[in-house]
This record gives structure tokens, sequence and C-alpha cells, in this order.
């Protein structure tokens, strides 16, 4: 019915870069629109302005040969729409919802608007079902949460990837409930690293239950923004509509800010902190509050966003502003990388900050909150002599100081390291006790003394 | 030439309509006789929005809903109002977005995701307040008198004052069961009194005079009160990058702070935080009056992905209903977490509007609209009613990028702070909060609460904070020796410094925001830790300055214990002091060597 209505203009005044502006009247802002080239051949776009009687329209894809003299523009009637169905599941589609593995499309049962709208703050409900992740620096020191947002922060050329994979591999709660899948949203991502991807999914048994949007490196920029939108709209269904957990994985955020910052500088935006625009905050938040549970539904969206640091710097704009987004992040580390420690997760820096409503009694274990807390501070007081001991020697260091740098070894060589074995929480924790077992017993303020009585290996039994 | 919905010509039409969108940003033909922060609906859907720019016929609004679908020539209404909200009883307790719609409202009307162009009521008008006069007939009134009450909590007075600008003799009033719109008095002039009133959110409620810092706004959080109090009816900024600790400090604050009304401002942040306080609050009790938290509290949840321009009202709404209570010569605190949100959404709109943009393309004017703000704060005698005084005390969070504290945000609010909590990455990634960094924080009107902390904590208070500072300045000093030298090659009197310095920030500054024993700690409890800590320092310190080493004097035991005595309950820890009293004796009785 609705093609009856639109009408195909052919009205284009100019075009710069991607932009195209069309004199005409009826538009609604985010409008998609439909762009024909003489030849016959379309490409699509969207309006996102309107000024007096112009449409500014944002086409998608290159812009060869679109001339006002004989490209016309149809308006759709409606915004960027996700067709939804349980039948979604096991496919693979572009950053525009199109299949990309040969088959037809499913039947749509239903269609949203991909940029979905905010869950209502009251009818939010509190993410409180640990998952074990199987790494115990995560599952013991920054643990996640289903409904969490929980972002992994790279370096290029460190292991973010096969981090994912192992979690996508791994990842399970202790309590079974609803069925599980997997939303995977890759935004600019390289041929390897999709080709590395779909690999987990196959060999891990996951592609069943999981549905895939790559936008390659080399697909059109403006689907990079649409990729996670599509991604999330489908997992806003399975979850609040079917009922399932959702872990949703978007990679690389880095190439998703990087194409929004490309896009705003064509539509000749203000330019913020490092040319990216004002508004990245709250675009990316748009995203990442996209994760959640609903009161009175069963299924719920864990995120697990990751991003590429540029140079290593967590300051820079993408990190920063995730971070203040994001329930905290875990944070991959160079040196950890080049020493061998695998995963090589930095702790320091790291965080959940949900972890507390996802552990303790009767989730994990009870000494589970303050093992954590006394770990922290063991590490870093052990990192503190690495660096004091760099300077003036090791012997020089007191025989207490001695024992600390010793525990911040063995805590990254026999903790944090795991080479591609998975842990269950009980070990890890257990690991962690064995480890503080080192330190004299009165250094162990930060854990109750019966819990210390209770878990605390007597020292004959270490070794 | 106009177009209808279908996108159809049509004749042209009369009136205001859209004749240009760019987001938030919708311009208007049309709109002569409008004003400036006049309030619109505009579309379809009768979007909110203001009036924010004014060039002839035409006007620039700022819409607090998603501008997707909107069209030129959609119509635009006026309202002949200025954004709003409505005072009256039924506020404590409930939830609104950044323009006063209350949340539970917006899921009756769509579910439980936020739909768009309600107008909803902001205050429930049909439950009735059992109201009591204070005033007879024939009874002067003014602006600012009371003439009745209504318990809006177990625990809170609701007072019924009558509007700014109204005056007159009471010719008609009633005990009795009203709702928020039906008269309760009657003035001579024929003016009606109802429980409810409106006021434009940008304007200042009138105030009585200007009272002093002279009492402090206790936390119950040790590195807060002893060393960084803010005073009642000042203002407190926490910036911190990210991970810092930043809103915790928020909620712990608005959980313990000694106030009787706490008007909590979620702007642009965490949805799955807001969940978290509206799921703690219910039931937690408020440790004042044990009644329930959510009973003191109102609050404003505009999350990040909620409208931009609703999260730059939401600070507004925040402040205007805290005046209101400060008005029944409360004691209100106003939690602002973060005001970079807020500052950012005024930088979104601004460039927008394409103005010319200043530092990191803030707005030139965001130093004045930031001292605007913390200027609503303050303690006041209340206006109409000088013998009565109500207060607000700001606590803002700053989210500064990169946790660099030269942004401009912090740089402007730093400029109208009284009471400066910096949060720091390296006391954060050990795990020690609350992250307040101890040389960077300051307070300005320290030297007038003095006075009342000796009187109500104990009389040697400011001597033991001014011990306490003196402690952690001489670590900050020794620690970069230790670095270099090894704390080994110290001498003992050195070691001893460190160590007193530990003790202190192990056993006092740090602070669990979840032990049952240790989240709040109230001002007698930290006179008792801090004096127990102080002791075992000096007596320690003491021998080992008669030549004793540090090892032989500080036995690792009764370290431990001090450094546990945090945790304790209360009557454990009075034991416990009298125990560690004994040992702390023995040291000082100790025979020089």
């Amino acid at each position: 019915m609705k093609d009856l209505f639109s009408r195909s203009w052919r009205t284009i005044d100019s075009v710069n870069g991607p932009l195209i502006f069309v004199k005409m009247a009826g538009a609604a802002l985010g409008e998609m629109a439909t762009v024909v080239l003489a030849d016959g051949s379309r490409r699509t776009g969207q309006v996102i302005g309107l000024d007096e009687s112009t449409a500014i329209v944002q086409v998608f894809g290159p812009t060869e040969k679109i001339s006002p003299a004989t490209t016309s523009v149809r308006f759709r009637g409606e915004g960027v729409m996700a067709n939804l169905s349980p039948l979604l599941l096991g496919r693979v589609f572009n950053g525009s919802g199109e299949p990309i593995d040969g088959a037809e499309a499913p039947h749509p049962v239903e269609k949203r608007d991909v940029n979905g709208s905010a869950i209502n703050p009251v009818r939010r409900d509190v993410p409180s079902d640990f998952i074990q992740t199987g790494i115990s620096a995560i599952d013991g020191m920054n643990t996640l949460v289903r409904g969490q947002k929980l972002p992994i922060f790279s370096g290029a050329g460190l292991p973010a990837n096969e981090l994912a994979g192992m979690i996508i591999s791994n990842a399970k709660t202790l309590k079974k409930d609803g069925e599980f899948s997997i939303v995977f949203a890759g935004m600019g991502i390289t041929a390897m690293e999709a080709e590395f991807f779909m690999d987990v999914f196959e060999s891990s048994g996951a592609l069943g239950h999981s549905v895939v949007f790559l936008n390659r490196a080399d697909d059109p920029v403006i689907e990079r923004l649409l990729a996670p939108r599509f991604a999330l709209t489908v997992a806003e269904y399975l979850a609040f509509d079917i009922g399932m957990h959702v872990l949703a994985v978007l990679t690389d955020m880095t190439q998703y800010c990087n194409a929004l910052r490309e896009v705003s500088s064509t539509r000749e935006e203000l330019p913020g902190r490092r040319g990216y625009p004002g508004y990245m905050y709250t675009d990316l938040a748009g995203i990442y509050e996209r994760a959640g549970r609903i009161m009175g539904k069963n299924g719920s969206i864990t995120q697990l966003p990751i991003l590429t640091m540029p140079d290593d710097d967590i300051t820079h704009p993408i990190p920063d502003l995730t971070g203040y987004i994001t329930e905290g992040q875990i944070t991959l580390d160079r040196d950890l990388h080049r020493k061998g420690v695998s995963p090589p997760i930095n702790v320091q820096p790291s965080l959940s900050r949900l972890m507390g409503l996802g552990i303790g009694p009767k989730k994990t274990r009870e000494d589970h909150p303050r093992l954590s807390d006394q770990l922290y501070m063991s590490y870093s007081i052990g990192l503190e002599q690495r660096r004091v001991a760099a300077v003036i020697g090791e012997e020089s260091l007191s025989a207490t100081d001695k024992t600390y740098l010793k525990f911040a070894d063995d805590f990254e060589w026999k903790f944090i390291n795991q080479q591609g074995e998975s842990r269950t929480i009980e070990e890890t924790l257990d690991l962690a006790w064995e480890l503080l077992a080192m330190l004299p017993k009165t250094e162990l303020v930060r854990i109750d003394r019966e819990m210390v009585a209770k878990y605390l290996p007597k020292t004959e039994d270490v070794k | 030439m106009t177009t209808n919905k279908n996108g159809q010509t049509g004749p042209p039409r009369e009136g205001p309509m859209v004749s240009a969108v760019s987001g938030p940003a919708v311009r208007a033909g049309g709109m002569r006789g409008c004003f400036m922060h006049e309030m619109t609906r505009v579309g379809p859907e009768n979007l909110l929005g203001e009036v924010i720019k004014i060039e002839g016929d035409s006007a620039t609004l700022q819409v607090f809903e998603s501008t997707d679908g909107l069209k030129i020539g959609d119509e635009v209404k006026k309202s002949g109002e200025l954004l709003s909200v409505d005072l009256g009883p039924g506020l404590l307790g409930s939830v609104y977005d950044g323009i006063q719609r209350p949340l539970s409202s917006l899921y009756e009307r769509w579910g439980n995701f936020i739909g768009r162009g309600a107008e909803i009521q902001k205050l429930d008008s049909d439950r009735k307040w059992r109201f009591t006069p204070t005033v007879g007939l024939g009874d002067e009134v003014k602006g600012g008198t009371v003439i009745g009450t209504v318990p809006e909590t177990k625990f809170l007075t609701h007072k019924i004052m009558v509007p700014h600008g109204v005056a007159g003799k009471i010719t008609r009033i009633t005990e009795g069961d009203f709702t928020i719109t039906e008269a309760v008095a009657e003035l001579e002039t024929g003016e009606k009194l109802t429980m409810m009133q409106r006021w434009n959110i940008r304007e200042p409620r009138p105030a009585g005079g200007r009272l002093g810092f002279d009492v402090p706004m206790l936390t119950g959080q040790r590195v807060l009160d002893t060393l960084f109090p803010v005073a009642e009816g000042g203002r407190a900024i926490i910036p911190g990058g990210f991970g810092t600790g930043k809103t915790v400090m928020e909620q712990t604050i608005a959980k313990y702070a000694s106030a009787d009304v706490v008007v909590y401002v979620g702007c642009g942040e965490r949805g799955n935080e807001m969940a978290d306080l509206l799921n703690d609050f219910p039931k937690l009790a408020d440790p004042h009056t044990g009644g329930p938290l959510m009973d003191r509290t109102v609050m404003i949840a505009n999350t990040s992905n909620m409208p931009v321009s609703a999260r730059e009202a939401s600070i507004y709404t925040g402040i205007t209903i805290a005046e209101y209570y400060r008005d029944m010569g409360l004691r209100v605190v106003l939690m602002a977490d973060s005001t970079s949100r807020w500052a950012e959404a005024l930088r979104e709109m601004s460039s927008r509007l394409e103005e010319m943009p200043g530092e990191e393309g803030y707005p030139t004017y965001l130093p004045g609209r930031l001292a605007a703000f913390y200027e609503r704060s303050g303690r006041f005698k209340c206006k109409g009613r000088e013998d009565e005084t109500g207060s607000i005390t700001i606590v803002a969070a700053i989210s500064p990028p990169g946790g660099d504290f030269s942004e401009p945000v912090t740089q402007a609010s730093l400029r109208t702070v009284s009471t400066y909590w910096a949060l720091d990455y390296d006391l954060a990634y050990q795990r020690h909060f609350p992250a307040v960094n101890w040389h960077l924080s300051f307070v300005l009107s320290y030297g007038k609460l003095s006075g009342w902390f000796e009187k109500n904590a104990a009389p040697d208070w400011i001597d033991m904070t001014k011990e306490v500072n003196s402690i952690l300045q001489r670590e900050g000093e020794l620690s970069d020796m230790a670095k270099i030298v090894g704390v080994d090659s110290m001498g003992e009197p050195e070691k001893m410094e460190l160590e007193a310095a530990r003790l202190i920030r192990e056993g006092y500054l740090r602070q669990s925001a979840v032990h049952p024993a240790d989240s709040y700690c109230k001002l007698s409890r930290q006179a008792k830790l801090l004096s127990l800590i102080l002791s075992y320092i000096r007596a320690a310190t003491a021998v080992v300055r008669e030549g004793k080493g540090v090892k032989t004097v500080l036995n690792p035991e009764i370290t431990e214990r001090i450094l546990r005595a945090k945790e304790l309950a209360e009557d454990k820890l009075d034991q416990e002091i009298v125990l560690l009293g004994g040992e702390i004796n023995r040291l000082n009785e100790r025979e020089p060597t």
C-alpha cells in the first residue's frame, strides 16, 4: 500500500560526498529512501535533516553516477526497520540486515525500528546472575553478570578476539533457565577476523543459536553504524519476546566510532575531541544501554563489546566514553602479553561494577567478595615492590617485601595465566587462597578472620 | 506549499509549523508572539519542546524527545507557559524523568520501553491528602506563609505554603481530605489556594537572607567528614575518571547524608545503576528516622540513552524541587550524577544552533550557567518566615574526559565550590575506596565548621584532623624517598611515619560501601576510631624515637586488630577499644632501653 502513496522525486539539487539534497516535501526525519540511478541500479539512503523544502539524504554505499539530471529518489515512508523472526537463528547477514549466507531472508514475524527505545528505568530488573566464563581474572576479580555490558579494552595485536572466543565457547550460568543465544555484530572487521569468529561459532556448536551481522572492512562505512543496531534489535526480540538469554558480542567498537566520525564530518558537524562528534557519548549510550533485564521477562541481554585502544591509550575518547557508559571493562595489557601470560588481562585497570550483585553466598561463594578485594590489595603491593626492586635491587628488600614480590609473579603466572584452560569458580577461588597462603596471615586484613580460618590452606598443605 | 501527513500537497495551513529539523533542534515558522523558554507541542505525536531562540517569525525549539518522523509542515502548538514543575504533596518517593513525568505512568502508557509525546500528570491528582490548617479566618497571609500541613510520609510533614506573589486575608479554610487541585482555602481577593503550585524550573525560588556555613552536612564517610567536610548549604564536587567510584559515592551519600530530603538526579548515567538504586532504596532504612529511605527521596532518572535535551532540563527540575522543600524549612541534599553530561547536553544544543564554540567546543556561557546552578544552593532564612531556615547542599559528580581535571567543566565548577573531593585512579586500582585523594582535595570553609566539630565530635577533633593531615603529608614526602633508597635503608623514625600513614589509610580512610558495620560511620564512632588509631601511633612513635626498632615496637597482631576495629559492631568496638587501650598503655609504660 505504501508504494502507492510514496512518490519518486527527480529534484536532486546538489550532491556532497554521501549527502544528496533533494527539493521535495513530505519526508520525515529518519525515513529511508531508495535512490534510483539512470542505469536502474539502486542505493539506499536515509533522511538525516530537513530544511524548508529540502530533504538531506545520506546515501549508504558509493555515490558514483549519482546525478541531479538522471537520478530519482523514492521515499519509503518508514525508518530503518529490522525484520524479526525466531528463524534468524543460525543465519548470517550484512550490516543492512540482508542475508549473505546464500539463503532467502526468513519471513518476518514483526518489523521494528533498529534505533530501539530506552528501557524505562523503573522497569529494569537488577542484574544478579553470575556468568562463569572460565577465566579467573574475570570470574574471580571482575565478575560478569547477566544483563551487564562489559567491554574488552584491547590494543592492536592483543588477543581480544581469542578472549571473546573463549567466553563464547565456555560461558555458562550456574542457574539453568531459558535458552542461550549469541548475537554477533562485526563492524569493519577484516576477512581474517570474520573467519576466526565463524570458526569459533562452528567449532563450539554455537552457530545454530547465533545471529551474525557482518560489516566487513570493505563494506560501506555507513553500514558500520547500522550493524550493531540491527544486532541489538534482534537481541531485544530474542531476549524480551522469545525469552532467551542473549550474549551480544560487538566488535570492533573503534571501527564503529571511526565510522561515526567520518559520517559526522561529511555532515559538516562541529568536531569534538580528536575529531569525534560531540554527541558520541549519547550515540554510544544508545548502543550500550541496550543491555539488561526487564521485570517480568525471562530473557536478558549481556553485552560484550570489544574495542581497540589507539596506541594503548585508555584516555582516548573511544575507551574513555565507553568506560563512562559500560559497567566496567576488561583491560588487556601489552607487557603481560609479551611475557606470555594468556589471557593478558591486567586486573588493575579492569573493573566490573555489577560484580557485587552477582557474587557471594548462594551465588558463588561466601568468601568471594573479600577474597577479590584482598587479591587486589596484595597484587598492588607486589607491583609496588617490583618497582622499588627495579631501582634498589631485590636483595635490599625486606623479607615481607620479597614475599610480596613473589606473590605478584605467582599471581600473574598461576592465577591470570591459563593458556586456554577453563576453570570453575571454585577452582579459581581455591587457587587464590593457595597464593595468599604465602603471605603472613596478619597481612590479610581485607578478609574476615573467620574466612581466613575456614579457607586458608594450612602451611603444611602448601608445597 | 505545504503537505499533509501522507506527503501529498495540500492547501497552505495557517499557524506555527515545522520548517527545519536537525536532531533535537527544530525550527518552526509562524511563531510570532512566542516567548523564550515557552513550552510547545510539536508534530502529530505532540512532542514536548521549548523555545530557545527567536528570529522574526520563526523560532528554534529544543525538543525533549526523539524527533525521528517529524516532517516539514507538521503543526506546532504554543502553550503560553514556561517549562515548569508541579510542586505539592506526593513528590517524595516518586521517580521522574528529566521533565517530571513519573516513570511509572510512562510504563502504564507505553510498557517497558519509553515512547514519545505523553502529556502526563506530574503529581497524582486523584489521591486525597489530610490537610490541617495552621492559620485561621481573617489571618493575613503572603507568599511563603504556611497555611496548613499534610503528613506526606510517616516522618515528614509537608507544609502547604502560599505561592509567591499571592497575599491577602483568609476568608475560608477547611480541614479535611483534599486532592492537590481542590481549593483548601480562599482569600478575600477571591483567589483560591490549593495544595499544588507550579514553578518555572529556570528561575530560582525566592528565599530570605543567606546564612553562613557553620554546620556540616555529615555523610557517614570517614574521609569526607573528618578531612574534607561539606557545610550544610555548601557545594561539593566529585570529579573522577571512570571506575574511580563517583557513582558509588553519590549513592552512599544519598543513603546516609544528614538531611531531611534527598533529590537524586541521575543525569545521563547508566540504567542498571538507577535500577539498583530503585531496588535498594525502598528496602533500606533512613539512618536518621528509621523509615524507608525512599520516603525521603525524589529521584530523577534521565539515563544516557534518554533524550539529550531532557538531560539538560533534569538538573533544573531537581534543583527546583529541592528549593521547594528548602522553603518548608528542611535540610535538602541535591545529588547530581553527573554535571558533565548536563554540560555535554548544552554543548550539543549549542552546536546544533551553530553558536560560536568556546573551550573544548563547550559554549562560552558554560561557566556562567554552572555558577548560576551552584548558587541555588545555600542555607537561607525561609522567605516569608524569617525565623525558620532551610538549606540545599549540592553534591555533584563530574566525569572529566580521560580523567584529566584541567577540562572546562571541572575547572568552571572549581570556581564556585566549597568542597572538592578529587577521585584518584591509583587508589581505585588498589581498590581503596572511597578513592578520595587527600593531597588534591580541599575544603574552603573548614574554619567556620571547626567550632561545631569540637562541640559535637570531640574536643580534640581539630587537633586530631591536623595530626592525620600531617601524617599523610609526611608519607607523601617520604614515599618518594622510599622509592629511591628502599624502606629498609630508612631510619626507624621514618619507617614509623610510613607505618603510621598505613594505619590511617587502611584502618581509617578506607571504608567499605557494603560492609554492614562499616558502610555508615556516625560521627561519634569516627571520633572513637580516630582516637584509638592516633593513640597507638603516638605511643609507638614515642618508643621508636627512644631508639627502638619499628619491628619490635609494632606487634603485627595488635596492628591487625587496630586495622580491623572499623568493622566491629558498636558494642564490640567499645570492648576492643578498652582491650587495645591496655596494649597501648603497655607501650607507653615500657621502660626505655
